[in-house]
């Protein structure tokens, strides 16, 4: 990746962890381009979809942001997150590992966008507590702001700030811990 | 859900905080000096004779392994718990405590006769020292387990070892100050199966806890 990309993308982060949320929403297109790319390249043979990496990584990214150092290059720090999630879909797929073919061309050709299936995120987002699901799934499937959130289920924005917070956070520790399904 | 759909509401969680990890380091060596301190003075406390002993070189010496050996793993496990983070300068800085002790070991066969090697190296109070190694270390060890868990080591049962050799250094260079054997042969022996049990105690931890 280019020099460019390094500073535009360290930029935009420690913008975010300043509180920016745009800065932050830019900066999450990016990366999810990235490691799609990424992703895609180092899986040749099914049994891993590509997508439910990029998002293991990117809420992976948003939890352990704190990990960061200002200081340092950004990209080294956002690959080996991406490698240790791709990694940890290969094991728990059983080690059909048939990683690192970069010489095939038609993975490169490929738009680098989402394909749609069911995902591993929307099965725990099942398992979630009533509460906490029904905020996440309102500011991420519907769209909706922190403030209609709010108004829909009639709580403080405080509190849907907290759930959804939470919901995310249990969210990444289940992809952590290998549990996808219901418990 | 889609990944657009998964970036609005990450967008939307971008205002909470998290304590640097760096910061949360040093909060949790602060932690674990204290809880080693505390468990150290409760149960065995220094030697009576401490400052009569502190004048000599052997007793001093091994404050050095172990404290040479606790820098350099916080150093190891800083770089291990942040990914993309180089690691090959503090692993190499991992040597420095086995070559003190070897290189004290190596002096200590010189200056004492060969009759007294063995002696030197039982010393007279190895159980103790295998028994509060770990007493002192287990503390330190699950704040350090604790804090792999808010970073994110990409080589966690690595990392988890680390964490017990840190939890060892720290714990040793306190049951030291009890210690009466200063001999080197005692310490290259018995300092390192304590160590090395927090160490293997450590992997394990960071198999089967250090998930993210």
């Amino acid at each position: 990746m280019s020099g460019k990309d390094e500073a535009e993308l360290s930029r935009l982060l420690r913008a975010a962890i300043a509180g920016d949320e745009r800065a932050y929403a830019d900066f999450l297109h990016r990366i999810a381009a990235l490691v799609r790319g990424f992703v895609r390249r180092k899986i040749v043979q099914g049994g891993v979809d590509p997508e439910d990496v990029v998002q293991e990584t990117l809420l992976a990214i948003h939890v352990k942001r704190h990990t960061w150092r200002q200081d340092a290059p950004v990209l080294p720090w956002i690959y080996a997150i991406a490698r240790f999630k791709l990694i940890d879909a290969f094991r728990r797929r059983g080690r059909r590992i048939e990683i690192d073919v970069d010489d095939i061309a038609e993975t490169f050709a490929e738009p680098e966008t989402e394909t749609v299936s069911e995902r591993d995120i929307n099965r725990a987002l099942d398992g979630l507590p009533p509460a906490q699901r029904s905020v996440v799934s309102a500011v991420s499937v519907e769209g909706r702001s922190i403030g209609e959130t709010a108004a829909k289920f009639g709580i403080s924005e405080t509190a849907v700030r907290v759930s959804l917070h939470r919901g995310l956070a249990a969210i990444a520790k289940r992809f952590g811990q290998g549990r996808f399904g219901r418990e | 859900m889609r990944t657009e759909d998964l970036i609005k509401a990450l967008d939307a969680d971008a205002s909470s905080k998290a304590m640097p990890l760096r910061s949360a380091w040093w909060l949790a060596a602060c932690a674990a000096i204290v809880i080693a301190a505390v468990v150290f003075l409760l149960t065995i406390g220094p030697r009576p004779d401490f400052m009569v002993a502190a004048h000599t070189m052997r007793f001093l010496s091994k404050f050095v392994f172990t404290i040479v050996l606790a820098v350099s793993a916080f150093a190891l496990i800083r770089a291990l718990s942040t990914p993309g983070a180089s690691t090959r300068w503090a692993m190499a800085g991992m040597l420095a405590a086995p070559v003190l002790v070897a290189v004290a070991v190596v002096l200590e066969l010189f200056m004492v006769p060969e009759a007294l090697w063995g002696t030197r190296m039982v010393g007279s109070n190895m159980m103790i020292c295998m028994g509060f190694i770990p007493l002192i270390g287990i503390g330190p060890l699950a704040i350090f387990l604790w804090m792999l868990r808010y970073g994110a080591p990409t080589r966690p049962v690595l990392a988890g070892a680390v964490a017990g050799l840190l939890a060892g250094g720290l714990a040793a260079t306190f049951y030291a100050a009890h210690c009466f054997d200063d001999s080197p042969l005692f310490v290259a022996t018995w300092y390192t199966i304590a160590i090395a049990a927090l160490a293997l105690l450590g992997a394990l931890g960071g198999r089967l806890f250090v998930r993210w």
